[in-house]
């Protein structure tokens, strides 16, 4: 079972997934550089966070043409397991793994806090372990997350399930004023219809771990890799 | 194009004097080069050379059991423990920033963390000490805007955290802000790198961004007063591109992991000449560069501009003979820049070749150690004998205490700085423990339970009044923030921000300062590692109030469980430790309130000081206290207030000293910390502050949903938070 965290030039939260992966859950991560054109050996893939190629022209736009991503395109399509975390999510929707787009925040400025989230989907591999409908506190730290999408985009994501993660109160409410940033729907974080893709703007490697104060995003781990855990023991009895 | 002729007023375009160019001419012999010129001329500015400084700076402690590396290097390092170094420094960019607020402030954040990396530390934070003019000016409002977008452009870009630090309003600054920017990096003991050349034939490489015509002169423009009405020369402010810094500390990071290499350094002020000349001189070697292999950003550039520029995201090195293939490998692999540009040497200079010929060939000993350094006439300031007398009749008591709390909770000094601070990605790195808003930032530091605790302060108030003990109180304090997080002290690093030294009044306020800062560092053991003076703050002839900034850095044993703070469960005791005196003199409220500045600040006595500190550090190792809280500007009144706004629980609380109610509650007597304590545990507190000697009163318990202050102040908490949360932007910002 092996994780592949992607670095792009300009990945800053490379590590601190690495780190949640290796020292919180002991599973083996490594990081893969954005000129690998494969991805074969990986049962996971993580697309982290920064500001790759700066964020310069659009965030994730230069992103998404790093020969890897031929690979991340790839892995999907065959069912592999993709997850983008704020920057990454931004290149998933860039290099269309995802549907809609984001813009700047409506304040047009950074923002970095803790907002709260309603679960909307606990049926992906990056959430099975969560309560549908439960709220869960993560930090967001981004200038371009307010997700948008055409109506019909929009219409299909909600009759789906796809929308994953809506920001909310603390009480599970979703409203205007629990919106940090500006996002349609509220939408923190979508799915691809196979439910293999999941983009999300909050950061759950920064809050899963109980010396920083929160666990909240061990959601996100635990589920991706029990699930890994759980196709490998099929996998092998399968084989046999 | 040719080189100017040298006339007299080319050599005072260039900020030497007479006597300075007189002893360029004896030691050269000759007539220098026009790059020659240039490269005394930022050698020997006061931004590069600490010309005005340097005699008093070594009366700065720098060693102690922790430290590793005291100045003169790149930063600051102290052992941490685990076979981990801290590499930290602080350093301000005011006059790019008052210029150019976004880039200036952002270039700071860039060359601060070039200097930590530079040694082989991964930067983990970011803290910075931001004054700005009078909050109702609408070139404040534009200043505080650029400059904090600058800052996290540049910082979030790199996903090194801004974690905390200070942000203050006076109108001293109006035409001076001031931008002070503190990095910490952690770092293998054993992997240290220092910017020292060595090995005769060894390669000297260039490496990350190509050379522009940007920020030409800044370091002398750095060193030179504004005048009023002037936009400023804002073509000498650079303008920074995080990504490619990204790049290169990586790419820097995985070179330091080799060993290929010998030595490196920031290419910051002063660009390729000063990193060249102090490697050369710190290795007491010679360098030769052929100025036609470093990359460039646009054809013709004359070797003066070369020589001069301050483009950012460069770095000098020097490598093993052998070795440069390895070293091209990697910077290529990060998109950057390498090129061998030139060779160490034998004999201790720096030559310059050109096309071909040689167009500078200087001593390295008289633009380094041999750099010219003064003692400047210091004279005690008239304005002392005015503002030292206060007295009690002209300050009336405000009717409202209440009222003067909420007003003080909402100034612009006092206020919630949310709206900085959320625009900075604090987390980023996953080890910020602590964020910003308390009395200090907390980080653990992976691979061990260790934590580093860090804080900021300086009080402009108190350090106009009387310098001395503005800067011994600020050592003091920040030293306290840290023990409120339950760390203990290991070092300290400053920045020191003046007007202009030909000034005696300023030169005696910086003699006096940098005396304050020594006494403090001494009486708690306390050595300044790496610093930065900043002079020429002034404008029309008006200078800022001495601003001396001071950073400590603390260590705590065990980093879990100190996530939380503030009053946090209904019943504790609320105790505090140390004493409060009748002293209005330097605070925040005689100004904010009264609109004097006056009286002396208040009186620090060291026993008292490192009993407290001892009590409380003693206290959370033992598990005895939750989270404390510093008592510092606003006094009492407003830090209790401080305490109620994480959990939103109130206090009742009984002050019985017999003293001004306005000084019981907001005066600001130093080496004072808030607790609040299980019940159970505030007898053994108690008992430990007897041992130590420190001053500890029970004053109230945590409770209810209104802070009161019996007989004085009772107010609703959600008011007080109101008060707060909402100051910034209705009294700053506008919105």
């Amino acid at each position: 079972m092996r994780v592949g965290v992607i670095v792009f030039p300009g990945s800053n939260c490379d590590h601190d997934c690495a780190h949640v992966l290796r020292e919180v859950f002991k599973a083996e991560a490594a990081l893969v550089w954005h000129k690998e054109t494969s991805l074969r050996g990986y049962d996971a893939v993580i697309l982290p966070g920064g500001f790759s190629y700066g964020d310069y022209l659009r965030a994730g736009a230069i992103a998404r043409f790093s020969p890897v991503m031929r690979a991340v395109e790839g892995f999907a399509r065959e069912g592999g397991l993709v997850l983008g975390i704020c920057n990454g999510f931004q290149t998933l929707l860039e290099a269309r793994l995802l549907p809609g787009a984001m813009v700047r925040n409506r304040s047009l400025q950074f923002i970095c806090e803790d907002v709260h989230l309603r679960l909307e989907n606990a049926t992906t591999a990056f959430t099975r372990a969560g309560q549908p409908g439960r709220v869960y506190r993560m930090p967001i730290a981004h200038a371009e997350g307010c997700y948008i999408a055409d109506p019909v985009t929009l219409r299909t994501l909600e009759d789906t399930g796809q929308v994953v993660f809506r920001y909310c109160t603390p009480e599970g409410e979703v409203t205007e004023a629990a919106n940090p940033n500006g996002s349609l729907g509220n939408i923190a974080g979508v799915c691809s219809r196979a439910g293999n893709v999941l983009g999300m703007m909050p950061h759950p490697e920064r809050c899963a771990e109980v010396v920083l104060g929160n666990e909240d995003g061990r959601l996100i781990f635990e589920s991706l890799l029990g699930r890994l855990a759980a196709t490998s023991v099929a996998g092998v009895t399968a084989r046999r | 194009m040719g080189d100017p002729p040298i006339t007299k007023a080319l050599i005072e375009a260039h900020g030497l004097t007479g006597e300075e160019y007189a002893r360029i001419l004896a030691l050269l012999g000759r007539e220098p080069t026009y790059t020659e010129l240039g490269i005394f001329s930022v050698m020997w500015s006061e931004h590069c050379s600490y010309k005005s400084s340097r005699v008093h700076l070594r009366r700065l402690p720098s060693s102690g059991p922790h430290v590793v590396q005291g100045p003169g290097e790149n930063a600051g390092v102290v052992d941490i423990g685990d076979g981990l170094v801290a590499v930290f420094k602080m350093e301000s960019h005011n006059h790019p920033s008052f210029i150019e607020p976004y880039q200036g402030a952002a270039t700071g954040v860039g060359g601060i963390l070039r200097d930590i990396f530079t040694m082989g530390a991964r930067p983990i934070a970011c803290l910075d000490s931001l004054r700005f003019g009078d909050p109702a000016l609408p070139r404040t409002r534009y200043l505080v805007r650029g400059v904090v977008a600058g800052i996290a452009g540049y910082g979030n870009c790199m996903g090194i955290p801004t974690v905390g630090g200070e942000c203050s309003f006076h109108e001293c600054y109006n035409g001076n802000i001031l931008v002070n920017v503190f990095c910490v990096g952690v770092a293998p003991r054993d992997r240290v790198f220092l910017g020292r050349a060595a090995g005769v034939g060894n390669p000297v490489i260039y490496v990350g961004s190509r050379t522009g015509r940007d920020g030409i002169h800044g370091a002398t423009m750095a060193s030179e007063e504004f005048d009023a009405g002037e936009e400023g020369p804002r073509t000498t402010v650079q303008v920074g591109d995080p990504f490619t810094e990204k790049l290169l500390l990586e790419a820097c990071l995985e070179l330091m992991s080799t060993d290929c290499l010998v030595g490196i350094q920031d290419m910051g002020a002063a660009g390729l000449t000063s990193s060249s000349v102090e490697m050369a001189g710190r290795g007491s070697v010679g360098v030769e560069l052929d100025l036609d292999q470093v990359p460039l950003r646009e054809p013709g550039m004359s070797p003066y501009e070369i020589m001069l520029s301050e483009s950012q995201e460069r770095m000098l090195l020097v490598a093993r003979a052998g070795r440069e293939a390895e070293v091209e490998a990697i910077f290529r692999k990060w998109d950057l820049q390498v090129a061998v540009v030139g060779r160490v040497i034998a004999e201790p200079l720096l030559r310059v070749r050109h096309g071909g010929a040689v167009v500078a060939e200087v001593a390295i000993d008289p633009l380094t150690r041999g750099a010219p350094s003064y003692e400047r006439p210091a004279a005690r300031p008239a304005y002392l004998e005015r503002v030292a007398r206060l007295s009690a009749a002209e300050v009336a008591l405000p009717g409202d205490l209440g009222g003067t709390l909420l007003m003080l909770l909402g100034s612009p000094n006092l206020a919630d700085k949310r709206w900085v601070f959320r625009q900075y990605d604090h987390m980023v790195g996953t080890n910020t423990v602590v964020l910003p808003g308390a009395d200090a930032a907390l980080l653990r530091v992976k691979g061990t339970r260790r934590g580093l605790a860090l804080a900021v302060d300086g009080n402009h108030r108190f350090c106009y009044l009387d310098p001395r003990r503005g800067a011994a109180l600020a050592v003091a304090e920040a030293a306290r923030n840290v023990v409120c997080l339950g760390a203990k002290p290991l070092g300290v690093t400053d920045c020191l921000n003046f007007g202009s030294p030909e000034n005696p009044e300023i030169m005696w306020q910086f003699s006096e300062v940098v005396d304050g800062i020594a006494e403090g560092c001494r009486e708690l053991g306390l050595p300044v590692v790496s610093g930065n003076v900043s002079f020429y703050n002034e404008t029309s002839g008006v200078p800022i109030y001495p601003t001396p900034t001071i950073a400590v850095l603390g260590l705590l044993e065990d980093v879990s469980g100190h996530a939380a703070r503030g009053f946090c469960q209904e019943g504790d005791p609320v105790l505090l430790l140390g004493e409060t005196r009748e002293e209005l003199g330097g605070s925040e409220y005689l100004k904010a309130v009264h609109g004097l500045e006056a009286g002396g600040p208040p009186r620090l006595a060291w026993d008292l000081e490192r009993a407290v500190q001892q009590t409380c550090r003693e206290a959370l190792a033992r598990g005895l206290v939750r989270p404390a809280h510093d008592c510092a500007e606003g006094g009492l009144g407003v830090a209790l207030a401080e305490c109620t706004f994480g959990s939103g629980l109130g206090a009742r609380v009984r002050l019985t000293e017999g003293i001004r109610p306005d000084a019981l509650l907001f005066g600001e007597s130093a080496s004072r910390i808030v607790l609040s304590v299980p019940e159970a545990h505030a007898g053994e507190v108690e008992a430990l502050a007897r041992v130590q000697g420190a001053p500890c009163q029970a004053i109230g318990r945590v409770g209810g949903d209104r802070l009161v202050i019996e007989g004085l102040v009772d107010v609703p908490v959600s008011a007080c938070r109101e008060a707060w949360a909402r100051g910034l932007e209705r009294q700053v910002l506008h919105v």
